[in-house]
């Protein structure tokens, strides 16, 4: 137990969070602030939620532990909407902030491109997600105690980790199918990604059953993934290039030669 | 109960006249260029589109100054270019603040949570004299009320003492006042501080060791802060003097009274700031009446300029310093959070017609850097340290002050960019900060330790 529960622990819930801001992030000051931003739109969300959960329950009888566990799924299954409805406002945000940038940059286009930013916003709500779910715990996993002496499940620590790793890659993921779908008016994507949100929470009320928890949330954060891999614009060919390492450039001379604006992505 | 520190009441008004200074901000710098006199004037001026840093503006094409082209541009072409360079240099300029103000609260939040000495009660500061210990809830709140009062007219009286000093050019006053604070915050202060976390770690020191140890520090400390020194030194000083003295209103000022004083003094930033009677700016347009910079050690600053070779003819107050200041002030950039120093720098250009030469000027460009004053810091730690020691040991707190403090200095850079005035640092932080702690310590920490009771994710 102790430091070596903690800092696994860590390991697998931000693991891939970190090494994707380290990668990709930290270098371009324009994203870290999309980044930082998205928190905070991720924040008011939760506030906004746990106010209406916070209402309700005070409403409410509190003796009763169904209705209270009640109101908590009803909790839970607001914050989702209101996740993804805050979600959409930082789109709406992300694009003004998109045109207001290329119209002032000197060649019309915009230092960031919408699907820089549709990522890095589902990393900045996955990541605030999942520290606001699991930093108590792991604060918690550090010092004396022994897990689920009550009769709950030992492994408590180690799937939480686990829930969280797999809720910052699918936020990833959401945000950028989210903004893809958003911007090519595919209302029926959006409503599969509220609804994909609404099935993963759902599931975590099967903890501590985690076969049937766990396992089903990874297969749903795997075709996420894949899924958000081909809206991004990802293909078998490109995979293949990018292993091969092959450079592209005969096409590049005769544009230049051409004398037109060479065609950057 | 009244503590050591009453002894010496020297180091608790630099503080606050640390935190009133450098809260403010300069307010807009009119352009110097070309024999430009700043004047009163220099407000209307100020509020004009322009500041294009150059001699383009029409007023200066009759000087026949050799500006950066020498040929007379368009005023929009200049005006769009200005803009875009704004925007450019604006992302990566808030960046600059988020890192250090970013470290600055990390050695705040480690110390709390790991160093008991800085949340338990040790008695109050003189000037917060009223206790909270009495049994009624509004007793307590009018007790808190009172210390705050008693704390701002103390800032507010410093503040005015302060410009009065500078008025009447008593700079040897000042100065020895500023480095009287400094010695004070690097020797006593990290002595006590370095004290504190060996008894928490255990760890044995002698004295011999660590006389030595805080003799280095500390004369380097000095010497970077108030001389030269490698600019990240001199920043690495910087952020752990704001982290002292933040930790000590952590420790000294009691629960009630410190959000208190928080909320008040960011009015009052915004009022000495933006009101034209303000102490502050009063401060500012003095100093930019006699082309000096205003104190130096007071604010942080993320970039260095070398102006060697200007013709430039320095006050004294202003040589050593001029190493480690950005510069950047061809009045051409924008006046980021609040500092002082804007106005000091933005004369790089003496009132004589000859410019300096275009590629020193492109440099200065590339070399442009923020700046902040320490007394934000000061106060954003302040209440990221309160956070961290007062929220029933909930993480979640911290880190939703943390994000509201980055968004809001976020928004006062780009405030800065879209008005291009000086603007106050204090008021749109401190006011998310504040409503994200109450609200996520009294509604979201029941719903997620509920959720997490039960593991379930949202």
């Amino acid at each position: 137990m102790g430091a070596a529960v903690f800092f696994g622990c860590a390991g697998i819930a931000f693991g891939p969070a970190l090494a994707l801001v380290l990668l990709t992030v930290a270098a371009e000051p324009l994203r870290v602030i999309v980044l930082v931003a998205g928190a905070f739109f991720w924040l008011v969300s939760l506030l906004l939620a746990s106010l209406i959960w916070f209402i309700s329950v005070h409403l409410s009888d509190r003796e009763d532990a169904k209705l209270q566990y009640g109101l908590l799924i009803f909790g839970a299954a607001v914050s989702v909407l209101l996740q993804e409805a805050f979600r959409f406002a930082y789109f709406k945000l992300l694009k003004k902030a998109d045109e207001g940038l290329a119209t002032i940059s000197e060649d019309g286009r915009s230092p960031i491109s919408l699907r820089q930013m549709a990522y890095v916003s589902g990393l900045s709500f996955g990541i605030i997600s999942g520290v606001f779910s699991v930093i108590n715990i792991l604060a918690d996993s550090i010092g004396p105690g022994i897990v689920g002496i009550h009769g709950d499940s030992p492994y408590y620590f180690i799937t939480s980790a686990f829930l969280t790793m797999a809720l910052v890659l699918l936020h990833t993921f959401w945000g950028v199918i989210f903004f893809d779908a958003c911007e090519k008016r595919r209302y029926w994507c959006l409503g599969l990604v509220v609804a994909s949100h609404l099935l993963t929470s759902g599931l975590t009320f099967l903890n501590p059953w985690y076969e049937a928890s766990l396992v089903p949330i990874f297969i749903i954060t795997l075709c996420t993934g894949l899924w958000a891999f081909f809206t991004a614009g990802g293909s078998f060919r490109n995979i293949l290039k990018c292993l091969s390492c092959k450079q592209e450039d005969d096409s590049r001379v005769m544009m230049y030669s051409a004398l037109q604006v060479p065609f950057e992505d | 109960m009244i503590t050591f520190m009453n002894n010496s009441d020297s180091e608790e008004e630099p503080c606050n006249e640390r935190t009133s200074l450098m809260s403010a901000e300069s307010p807009s710098v009119p352009s110097y260029q070309d024999g430009l006199q700043a004047s009163e004037a220099g407000e209307a001026q100020a509020h004009r589109k322009r500041r294009t840093g150059s001699s383009r503006s029409p007023n200066n094409i009759a000087d026949g100054d050799m500006s950066d082209s020498g040929v007379p541009v368009r005023e929009s072409t200049l005006e769009n270019e200005e803009e875009e360079l704004t925007l450019k240099y604006g992302a990566k300029h808030v960046i600059m603040l988020f890192v250090p103000v970013t470290l600055c609260m990390i050695v705040v939040v480690a110390t709390i949570k790991s160093v008991r000495f800085y949340t338990e009660k040790n008695g109050q500061l003189i000037y917060t004299p009223f206790s909270e210990d009495t049994p009624s809830v509004g007793q307590r709140l009018l007790n808190s009320v009172l210390n705050t009062i008693i704390m701002i007219s103390v800032i507010v009286v410093m503040t005015v003492f302060l410009v009065l000093l500078y008025k009447y050019r008593c700079y040897k006053f000042i100065h020895g006042w500023l480095i009287l604070s400094s010695l004070m915050l690097l020797f006593l202060f990290t002595y006590i501080y370095l004290g504190e976390v060996l008894k928490t770690y255990n760890v044995a020191m002698d004295y011999p060791t660590l006389f030595l140890v805080i003799w280095n520090f500390g004369a380097v400390g000095m010497i970077c802060i108030h001389w030269k020194g490698p600019l990240q030194l001199q920043q690495a000083y910087l952020i752990m003097i704001s982290a002292l003295m933040a930790l000590v209103f952590i420790k000294y000022l009691p629960e009630w009274s410190a959000w208190v004083i928080l909320g008040a003094i960011s009015i009052y930033d915004l009022m000495a700031v933006l009101c034209p009677k303000g102490p502050l700016r009063m401060l500012v347009e003095t100093a930019q009446e006699r082309n000096e910079p205003i104190f130096p050690a007071l604010i942080y600053s993320s970039a260095m300029m070398w102006t060697v070779g200007m013709a430039k003819p320095d006050t004294a107050a202003r040589g050593p310093s001029q190493q480690t200041w950005d510069a950047a002030e061809d009045g051409r950039e924008n006046h980021r959070s609040p500092s002082h120093g804007d106005s000091q720098m933005s004369e790089t250009r003496s009132p004589v017609p000859t410019r300096p030469i275009t590629s020193l000027e492109e440099l200065e460009e590339e070399e442009r850097g923020v700046k902040l004053g320490l007394g934000d810091f000061i106060f954003y730690s302040v209440l990221v340290g309160k956070a961290a020691a007062t929220a029933s040991g909930d993480w979640n707190t911290t880190l939703a002050c943390f994000v509201a403090i980055l968004i809001g200095l976020c928004l006062t850079l780009l405030l800065l960019a879209v008005f291009k005035k000086a603007l106050p640092a204090l008021p749109i932080s401190i006011t998310f900060g504040l409503v994200f702690y109450f609200s996520t310590d009294n509604l979201v920490r029941p719903f997620m330790d509920t959720l997490a009771s039960h593991q379930l994710y949202i």
